[in-house]
C-alpha cells in the first residue's frame, strides 16, 4: 500500500512538470499533502494521540489545506495570470523530470546498504531535485515557493526512508520554521507584486557588480 | 537560567514590537542587554552545563557567544543613531528592534545547542529574522536582495537537513538514533563512508548559505550592499559565526572516521575558490559595502583553510574568528558614518574623508591596518598561524597562491581607502550639506579595534583554553 502511495507521489511530480496553469500546480501540492499523510499513518507502528495530532498537522492542516490557501490568496491578491510561463515546453519538461527519475533510481542501486528503503529514497531524491528543476525553469516568482514546497516535501519523504526519529520538540520546531518561512516568502511576494508591473523574476537581476 | 533568559528575551522582543514610547525603548534594550550579557557571564562560569536539555555551555559556543555578546551592545547603540539620522517612523523602528532581538536570541541558541536538530531549527530562525532588518530601507534594491537571501537560505537549509538525515542514516548503521553532538563521534567510527560523505557534503553546502562561502557566497554579499550598516556588521561577523560554528561542528563530528582526509580537501577547496573569488571581485567593485562583504568572503575562505590544513590552523581559524568578528564590525559601523558624510557607498563619489569627519577617518586608516593583517592588527597573528598550518601540511603551492591573492587585496583595498580618505572626489560632490558627526561615535570603533590589537598579541590565558578545550576532540 505504501508502494502504491509512493509511486501516485512519483506520478504528481511528472502531472507538475507538464501543468500549465498554476492552480493546477497548487492542487497537486494539496494532494501530495493527502498522499504523504497515508504514507506516514501506514508506517507508523504505534498510533497515540499525540503523534496523530503533530501528523495530521504536517500533512493534512499545513501541506494540504493552509499553504496551498494562501498561495491562491497570494495569486488572486496580485492579480497573477494563469498560465505558469516555463522558459523551457512541457514536453522537454517532462523528459528532464522523467530523466532526473531514471538517474536517481540508477544511483539508489548503486548504494550498497541492505537497511536502505529503495523507493522511499528514489521518490524522495526525485521530488528534491525536480523542485530545484522547477525552480530554475520557471519565470514567476509564485512557482519558485512551490518548488521549494515540493523540496521540502521530497525532504519529509526523506525522513521517512531513513526513519529518523527527532524528538518531538525538534519536529516542532522544524514544522513551525518551515511554516513561517512559507509565510515570510508569500509576504514578500506581495511586496514584490505592489512594487513591480510584473511579477517574474526577470525584475530581480538589479544587484550585480 | 536558560529558561529564563528565552523567557524574558522573548518578551522584550514582543514588548518593543508593541512599545511606540521612546523612552520604554530605551530601557527595555538596556535590559535586554544586561540580560544577554547575563547570560554569558552565566555560561563562562557554568562551562559544561546543559540546560532545558537541548543547551550546553560549551567552550566553543561560549566563545561565540561572548563576541555577540559584546557586537550586540555596539549594534544596538549604532542602529540608534541609523535610526536617528533616518527619521524612521516609529513603527518600523519598532519592527526593527523586535527583529534585532530575536535575531540575537536565535544566534545565542544556534551557538549553544548541542542537538543537530536543535541547531538547524535556529539557523532558520536567523534568517527568518535577519530578513526583516536586511528589508528595513525598503527600496526595490532592498526588496531584491532580502528575496534572494530568505529564498536561497532556506534551500541551503533544507540542503543542510537532507545531510542530516544522510548522517543519521549513517549513525542507525551502530545502532544509534540519538543527534546529541557529543554522542555521534562514537558511533561514526564504523559507519557506512558513503553516508558520511554525502552528509557532509550537504551540510557543507547549507551552512555555507550562513557563512557565506563559495559557492553560496552571493546571497551573503547582495545582502551586506542594502542591509543597514550596523546589521551588515552583523551579517558579517556574527552570523557568519553562526555558518562557521555549524561548520566546525560538522567537522568535529567526522573528524575521528576515515573520510577526514577527503574532508580536507573539499575544505581547502572551497576556501581557495572563495579567496579567488573575493579578490577577482575586490579589484574591480565600486561600492564601498560590497568591497567589504568580499572582504569578508575572503576572511571566510581563509578560516575554512585553516580547519582544512589541521595541526595549528583549527586554533588558528576559531581565533581568526574572533578577531575578524571585532575588527569587520568596526568597519560598518564606521561606513554608517561615512555614509551620512558623502550620501553614497560609490566609491568614486567619494573623497577627502580626512577633511570632513577626522576622526572617523583616523579609525578608517586603523582599520585598512586591521583588515588587510599589517603587523599591530590582531589578524596578523592568526593568519600567520594559518599560513604556517599551511606550511606543515605541505601546503606550499596553495600558500604561494594566497599570498599572491593577499597581496592583490592589499593593494585594492588601500588604493580605495587611501583614495577615499585623502584624494578629493573627481566627480562633483553632492549638493546635500554633509551631516556632523560626533566624535564620540567612533569610540566603540577604537575600543573594538583596541580588542583585537590586544587579543592578537596578548591572547588572555582563558581565551587560549577555551579554544583549545574546543579543538581537543579533534586528531592533533
Amino acid at each position: 500500500m505504501v508502494n502504491v502511495l509512493l509511486i501516485t507521489f512519483l506520478m504528481t511530480l511528472f502531472y507538475i512538470a507538464i501543468a500549465n496553469r498554476i492552480l493546477t500546480f497548487i492542487r497537486v501540492l494539496a494532494v501530495q499533502g493527502v498522499l504523504l499523510f497515508f504514507v506516514v499513518l501506514f508506517q507508523l507502528e504505534e498510533i497515540n494521540t499525540f503523534n496523530l495530532i503533530l501528523i495530521l498537522m504536517e500533512t493534512i492542516f499545513f501541506k494540504s489545506i493552509a499553504v496551498p490557501l494562501f498561495l491562491a490568496y497570494i495569486i488572486k491578491r496580485n492579480k497573477i495570470t494563469r498560465e505558469a510561463e516555463p522558459y523551457l515546453p512541457n514536453f522537454v519538461s517532462l523528459i528532464i523530470t522523467t530523466s532526473i527519475v531514471v538517474a536517481t533510481i540508477l544511483l539508489t542501486n548503486a548504494i550498497k546498504d541492505s537497511a536502505l528503503d529503495k523507493i522511499f529514497f528514489i521518490v524522495a531524491l526525485s521530488s528534491l531535485f525536480t523542485g530545484l528543476y522547477f525552480i530554475i525553469t520557471r519565470r514567476k516568482i509564485v512557482t519558485h515557493i512551490m518548488g521549494y514546497l515540493v523540496i521540502e516535501n521530497g525532504v519529509f519523504v526523506l525522513s521517512l526512508a531513513v526513519g529518523t526519529e527527532m524528538t518531538h520538540l525538534v519536529n516542532v520546531g522544524i514544522m513551525l520554521d518551515i511554516f513561517v518561512s512559507v509565510l515570510v516568502l508569500g509576504i514578500f511576494v506581495n511586496r514584490i507584486g505592489n512594487t513591480f508591473e510584473e511579477m517574474s523574476v526577470d525584475n530581480l537581476t538589479n544587484l550585480k557588480d | 537560567m536558560f529558561t529564563y533568559y528565552i523567557i524574558f528575551a522573548i518578551l522584550l522582543a514582543i514588548g518593543s514590537f508593541f512599545n511606540r514610547n521612546i523612552l520604554l525603548r530605551k530601557i527595555m534594550l538596556v535590559a535586554f542587554l544586561l540580560l544577554q550579557t547575563g547570560i554569558a557571564v552565566y555560561g563562562f562560569l557554568n562551562l559544561h552545563k546543559t540546560e532545558m536539555e537541548f543547551f550546553t555551555y560549551d567552550s566553543l559556543g561560549i566563545i561565540f557567544l561572548c563576541v555577540l555578546t559584546i557586537l550586540s551592545y555596539t549594534t544596538i547603540y549604532h542602529s540608534y543613531i541609523y535610526l536617528q539620522h533616518r527619521k524612521d517612523n516609529t513603527r518600523n523602528q519598532s519592527l526593527y528592534f523586535f527583529a534585532l532581538i530575536l535575531l540575537i536570541i536565535s544566534m545565542t541558541c544556534v551557538y549553544l545547542a548541542n542537538h543537530l536538530g536543535v541547531l538547524w531549527v535556529f539557523i532558520e530562525a536567523t534568517t527568518l529574522s535577519v530578513a526583516v532588518l536586511i528589508y528595513h530601507e525598503r527600496t526595490q534594491l532592498s526588496l531584491e536582495a532580502t528575496w534572494k537571501y530568505v529564498f536561497i537560505c532556506s534551500i541551503g537549509i533544507t540542503f543542510a537537513f537532507v545531510g542530516i538525515i544522510f548522517l543519521s542514516k549513517g549513525l542507525q548503521g551502530s545502532g544509534s538514533s540519538s543527534l546529541i553532538l557529543a554522542d555521534i563521534p562514537a558511533h561514526l567510527k564504523n559507519a557506512n563512508v558513503f553516508w558520511l560523505k554525502l552528509a557532509f557534503i550537504f551540510m557543507l553546502v547549507g551552512f555555507s548559505t550562513k557563512m557565506g562561502l563559495f559557492p553560496m557566497h552571493t546571497i551573503a554579499v547582495d545582502a551586506h550592499t542594502v542591509a543597514p550598516p550596523p546589521i551588515s556588521a552583523f551579517i558579517s561577523t556574527t552570523l557568519m559565526n553562526v555558518g562557521f560554528i555549524s561548520i566546525f561542528r560538522t567537522y568535529s563530528l567526522m573528524a575521528g572516521t576515515s573520510i577526514q582526509p577527503w574532508m580536507n580537501s573539499i575544505l581547502l577547496w572551497c576556501g581557495l575558490l572563495s579567496i579567488f573569488v573575493s579578490v577577482v571581485y575586490i579589484l574591480k567593485v565600486n561600492h564601498l559595502k560590497r568591497m567589504f562583504a568580499y572582504s569578508s568572503l575572503e576572511h571566510m575562505g581563509l578560516a575554512a583553510i585553516g580547519i582544512a590544513t589541521g595541526g595549528i590552523g583549527y586554533f588558528a581559524a576559531i581565533f581568526h574568528m574572533v578577531l575578524h568578528s571585532f575588527v569587520k564590525a568596526s568597519v560598518f559601523y564606521q561606513i554608517d558614518q561615512i555614509h551620512r558624510v558623502f550620501h553614497t557607498y560609490i566609491l568614486s563619489k567619494t573623497g577627502n574623508y580626512f577633511s570632513k569627519n577626522i576622526t572617523g577617518a583616523i579609525v578608517m586608516l586603523i582599520l585598512l591596518i586591521s583588515i588587510t593583517a599589517m603587523p599591530p592588527s590582531g589578524l596578523f597573528v592568526s593568519e600567520f598561524l594559518i599560513f604556517r598550518s599551511m606550511f606543515e601540511a605541505h601546503q606550499i603551492m596553495a600558500l604561494l597562491f594566497i599570498l599572491v591573492l593577499f597581496t592583490l587585496v592589499m593593494w585594492a583595498l588601500g588604493k580605495n581607502i587611501l583614495k577615499m580618505l585623502f584624494v578629493p572626489s573627481s566627480h562633483p560632490i553632492e549638493t546635500k550639506e554633509p551631516l556632523k558627526i560626533r566624535p564620540i561615535e567612533s569610540v566603540s570603533q577604537f575600543v573594538l579595534l583596541a580588542g583585537a590589537i590586544y587579543l592578537g598579541l596578548n591572547p588572555p590565558a582563558q581565551l587560549v583554553n577555551l579554544i583549545n578545550e574546543s579543538i581537543m576532540l579533534l586528531p592533533k
